[in-house]
C-alpha cells in the first residue's frame, strides 16, 4: 500500500495503475486458498461427476469409461424417474411456500424489534445450527412417534394415537423445520435494511396498514423473498436424509434415488447424470435469482433516489 | 455381563444398511477422493486402463517388495498367485485388517498381535459397498476384508480378490463342509467363512398366535392375512432382500429365479412388492428391531442379528420373536477375502488361520451372538447361542434356507422392483 501511494505522489497516472496493481496482487495472494480449495474438492469432483455421466455401466456393475453415450441422460426421461423428479419438486415447492409463509411474519416480527432485543432474537434462530442436522431431525422422528409426547398428548386428550410419522405431513414438517433458517434470514435482512419511512409514508398517505405492507413493504423486500426461496427450494429439491428418516423410505425422492444409484445400483453414470441434471436446475434457479435481485434492486436505487428528491422538496416547500 | 456382549453383538447385519444415507455419502466421497487423487494421472491416457485393467496395475506394486513375493512363487511354481508362497503362520508385515464395525472380540486382535509380533490396523465400514468402492478404486490398500456372500461373488468375478492358499490355512479344515462349496464361490477359492445369520420376520407373540403359530411372508404379502397384524408392518429398505422376500412368498427359489434369469418371476415379485407398498408403515433397514420391541412396529422383516440385539437390549424374549417364515428365508455369510492389491498377504493368511482357530472361532461368536461357521468351534461356543433357533435354526429350518446369489446383469432389474413399488 505505501510505496502505492508514494509513487502516486510523483506520478499521478502511473502511480494509480501500480497502486491497483498491487491491490489486485494482493487480492490473488488473498483469493488463492479459497480458489485452490474449489477448484480441489468443487470443479474437480464436479468435472468427474461430468465425465461419469457420460460413461457406461457395466453387467458388472462397473463403470467404463469407455464408449462415451448419453444413456443415461436418455434413461432420465423414463417415467418412473420423471416420476420421481416431479414428486420431488412438488415438495420442495410446497416446503417453500410453507417455509414462507411461516418464515415471512416471523423475519417481520424479527426486524421490527429494538436492536438489542433483535440481536438475542437473532442468536435464537441460529442456535438449532449449532446441532447436527441429523441429530435434529432424529429428534422430530421422537416427537411426531407414536411413543413420542404429540402422540401422548393426543391419547391423553381422548384423540387416539397420533400416527404421524411415516407420512408425506410428517416429510413436510420435517422439511420445513430444516429449512425454515435459510428463508429467515434473508428475509430478515431485507426488512431491516428496508426504509421504515416509507411505510410511514404511505400510511401518512392515508394507506390502510395492509395496503402500506402490500404496495410497499413487499415489493421491497422482494429480493429478500426471492433470495430466500432459490436457499430453501434448491436444497429441499434434493433433499435426501428427512424424507427417509421421517417419511420411512415409503417414496422415493431424487435426493435418495441418486443415493440409491451410487449406494445400492452401482449405477454411477446413471447417478451422475441425475447429479449434473440437479446442478443444473439448481444454476439456472441461482441465475434466475440474480436476474431478479439485481432487477428488485435496481428498482429500489431508483426509489430511493426519488426519496431523497422527495425529501429535499418538501423542505423548501415548508420554508416557502 | 451377557447383556454388555449382545449390546454390542449383532450389529453387523443390523448395520448392514445402517445409517444408509451416511453409507452413501461417504460411498460418493470415497469414490469423488480416490477419483481426484489419480485426476491428473487419469484424465489424458490411464482412464480406460483404471476400469479394465486394474489387476495388473495393482499387482506390479507388490512386487516391487523384496525376496519373498518374487522368490518364492517361482521356487514352488505354485498356480495359485502370489499367496502361494505364504507357509501357515507366516507374516510379512504388519496387517491392515478391514470390517464390519463392531464385528470382533478386539481381544481375540491383541491375541493375534502377541502371538506373531505383527500390528493389526483395523479399521471398519458399514456396508458392502463401501468396502467394494475403497478397495476397487485402490484409495485405500487392505490386506483383509469381510465381504459378505453376492459380494464374494462381485468381487472375485471382477478379479478384486486374490485367491487363498489353503497350506497356509490349515485351520480351514475347521469349517462346516456346509460353508466350504457355496455357490457365491462354488471352488471356494477366494474366501473363508467367518460369520453367518438369516433374514426373516421379528414379530410379536400375539401376531405369531393369530398366525396359528407359523411364521409365513404372508403376514408382510397377503391382504387378508396382514389385516390380522393390530399394529404396523415394516419391511427391510433393500432390493434384494425384498424381492427374495416377495419370491419366497410366491413359492420360487431365488437361486432358480436368478440362476435361470427368469426376469418374469422378478418382475411378478415386484408386482407384489408395489401392491405391498401401501401397506407398511415404512422401509427400515436400521432401526426395524427397536421399532418392533418398542411397539412402532408389530411385524417387521429384518436380519436375525438385529432382533437379537434389539430384544435383548430390551429384554422382550417374552412378548417378541424372530422367525424364519414356514415358506423359507435367506441365508447369508460374511466372509474373511484377500484383495488383489494387498500388500501383506503372508499376514492375511495368517488371521485367516488364527481366526479359523476352533477356540478363536468360538470366542468370535460368544462375542458377536452369530453362527459360527466353524464346526470344530462348537464345543467351546456358549449354550445358550447354541439353542437360539434364531441364530442356529433347527435342521428342518436350515433346510428352507437360501442364499441370494450374485445377480450379475439382472441387479439393476432387481432394483428397479424396489424403486417401482416406491413410485
Amino acid at each position: 500500500m505505501q510505496p502505492a501511494n508514494r509513487t502516486s505522489e510523483s506520478t499521478p497516472a502511473s502511480g494509480e495503475k501500480a497502486a491497483a496493481q498491487a491491490q489486485r496482487r494482493q487480492g490473488m495472494l488473498l483469493a488463492s486458498p479459497g480458489a485452490l480449495y474449489l477448484l480441489i474438492f468443487f470443479v474437480a469432483p464436479l468435472a468427474l461427476i461430468s465425465v461419469y455421466s457420460f460413461a457406461t455401466r457395466t453387467s458388472t456393475g462397473r463403470t467404463s469409461l469407455s464408449g462415451w453415450n448419453v444413456e443415461s441422460y436418455r434413461a432420465i426421461g423414463d417415467d418412473v424417474i420423471v416420476g420421481i423428479i416431479g414428486r420431488s419438486a412438488w415438495l420442495a415447492t410446497l416446503t417453500t411456500a410453507l417455509c414462507l409463509a411461516v418464515g415471512y411474519p416471523f423475519a417481520y416480527y424479527l426486524a421490527t424489534r429494538p436492536r438489542h432485543v433483535r440481536a438475542i432474537l437473532l442468536v435464537l434462530v441460529m442456535i438449532p445450527f449449532w446441532t447436527n442436522g441429523l441429530v435434529r431431525v432424529f429428534a422430530i422422528r421422537f416427537l411426531l412417534g407414536s411413543n413420542g409426547p404429540a402422540s401422548a398428548l393426543s391419547e391423553n386428550l381422548g384423540f387416539g394415537t397420533f400416527r404421524i410419522l411415516f407420512t408425506p405431513t410428517a416429510v413436510t414438517i420435517g422439511m420445513v423445520y430444516s429449512f425454515l433458517t435459510f428463508m429467515v434470514l434473508p428475509l430478515y435482512v431485507s426488512l431491516e435494511r428496508m426504509d421504515w419511512s416509507l411505510t410511514e409514508a404511505a400510511r401518512d398517505l392515508y394507506a390502510s396498514g395492509s395496503k402500506a405492507f402490500w404496495k410497499v413493504t413487499l415489493p421491497l423486500t422482494k429480493s429478500g423473498i426471492v433470495a430466500g426461496s432459490v436457499l430453501v427450494f434448491v436444497p429441499s429439491f434434493g433433499s435426501y436424509v428427512v424424507p427417509d428418516i421421517l417419511g420411512g423410505a415409503k417414496t422415493l425422492l431424487i435426493g435418495s434415488y441418486i443415493a440409491r444409484q451410487f449406494r445400492d445400483a452401482r449405477n454411477y453414470p446413471l447417478g451422475a447424470a441425475l447429479s449434473v441434471l440437479l446442478i443444473v436446475a439448481m444454476l439456472v434457479a441461482v441465475a434466475l435469482n440474480q436476474r431478479s435481485g439485481s432487477g428488485a434492486e435496481g428498482g429500489d436505487r431508483p426509489r430511493r433516489r426519488r426519496r431523497g428528491r422527495a425529501r429535499a422538496e418538501p423542505e423548501p416547500a415548508a420554508v416557502s | 455381563m451377557s447383556s454388555t456382549t449382545r449390546t454390542r453383538a449383532a450389529r453387523p447385519r443390523g448395520r448392514r444398511a445402517r445409517l444408509m444415507m451416511l453409507g452413501g455419502i461417504v460411498g460418493i466421497a470415497s469414490l469423488l477422493a480416490a477419483a481426484c487423487g489419480d485426476d491428473d494421472a487419469e484424465e489424458p491416457a490411464a482412464a480406460p486402463e483404471t476400469t479394465q485393467a486394474p489387476a495388473p496395475a495393482e499387482e506390479a506394486a507388490p512386487a516391487e517388495e523384496p525376496a519373498p513375493a518374487e522368490e518364492a512363487p517361482a521356487e514352488e511354481a505354485a498356480p495359485a498367485g502370489p499367496a502361494a508362497h505364504c507357509a501357515a503362520g507366516q507374516t510379512d508385515g504388519d496387517l491392515t485388517f478391514y470390517n464390519w464395525a463392531e464385528y470382533i472380540d478386539d481381544e481375540l486382535l491383541a491375541a493375534f498381535e502377541a502371538e506373531t509380533g505383527i500390528n493389526v490396523d483395523y479399521t471398519t465400514y458399514e456396508s458392502n459397498e463401501e468396502m467394494l468402492t475403497k478397495v476397487e478404486s485402490g484409495a485405500a490398500i487392505y490386506d483383509l476384508v469381510v465381504p459378505s456372500d453376492y459380494m464374494v461373488d462381485t468381487m472375485r468375478r471382477e478379479g478384486l480378490l486374490l485367491e487363498l492358499n489353503y497350506d497356509a490355512i490349515p485351520n480351514s479344515a475347521n469349517i462346516d463342509p456346509a460353508f466350504t462349496n457355496p455357490p457365491f464361490d462354488p471352488e471356494h477359492r477366494y474366501h473363508v467363512a467367518y460369520q453367518w445369520g438369516t433374514t426373516g420376520i421379528g414379530m410379536t407373540y400375539e401376531v405369531l398366535e393369530l398366525l396359528g403359530g407359523e411364521s409365513t411372508w404372508a403376514v408382510l404379502f397377503d391382504p387378508d392375512t396382514a389385516a390380522l397384524v393390530p399394529g404396523s408392518i415394516s419391511m427391510l429398505d433393500d432390493a434384494p432382500e425384498t424381492v427374495s422376500a416377495a419370491l419366497k412368498y410366491l413359492g420360487y427359489s431365488i437361486e432358480d429365479v436368478i440362476n435361470s434369469r427368469n426376469e418374469d418371476a422378478i418382475q411378478e415379485a415386484g408386482d407384489l412388492l408395489r401392491a405391498t407398498n401401501e401397506r407398511l408403515l415404512k422401509y427400515d433397514s436400521v432401526t426395524f428391531g427397536d421399532d418392533l420391541v418398542n411397539g412402532e412396529v408389530d411385524v417387521a422383516h429384518g436380519w436375525s442379528g438385529g432382533f437379537a440385539l434389539s430384544i435383548d437390549e430390551a429384554d422382550a424374549y417374552e412378548t417378541h420373536v424372530y422367525t424364519i417364515p414356514a415358506e423359507g428365508g435367506v441365508r447369508w455369510v460374511d466372509t474373511m477375502a484377500i484383495p488383489h492389491n494387498a500388500d501383506n498377504v503372508c499376514s492375511a493368511h495368517a488371521m485367516i488361520n488364527f481366526l479359523t482357530d476352533a477356540e478363536n472361532g468360538a470366542t468370535l461368536t460368544n462375542w458377536t451372538f452369530y453362527g459360527s461357521p466353524n464346526a470344530a468351534a462348537t464345543p467351546f461356543i456358549d449354550s445358550a447361542i447354541l439353542e437360539d433357533p434364531g441364530i442356529y435354526p433347527p435342521p428342518e429350518v436350515d433346510a428352507r434356507l437360501e442364499f441370494i446369489p450374485h445377480a450379475g446383469d439382472m441387479a439393476l432389474l432387481i432394483q428397479d422392483q424396489l424403486t417401482n413399488a416406491k413410485s
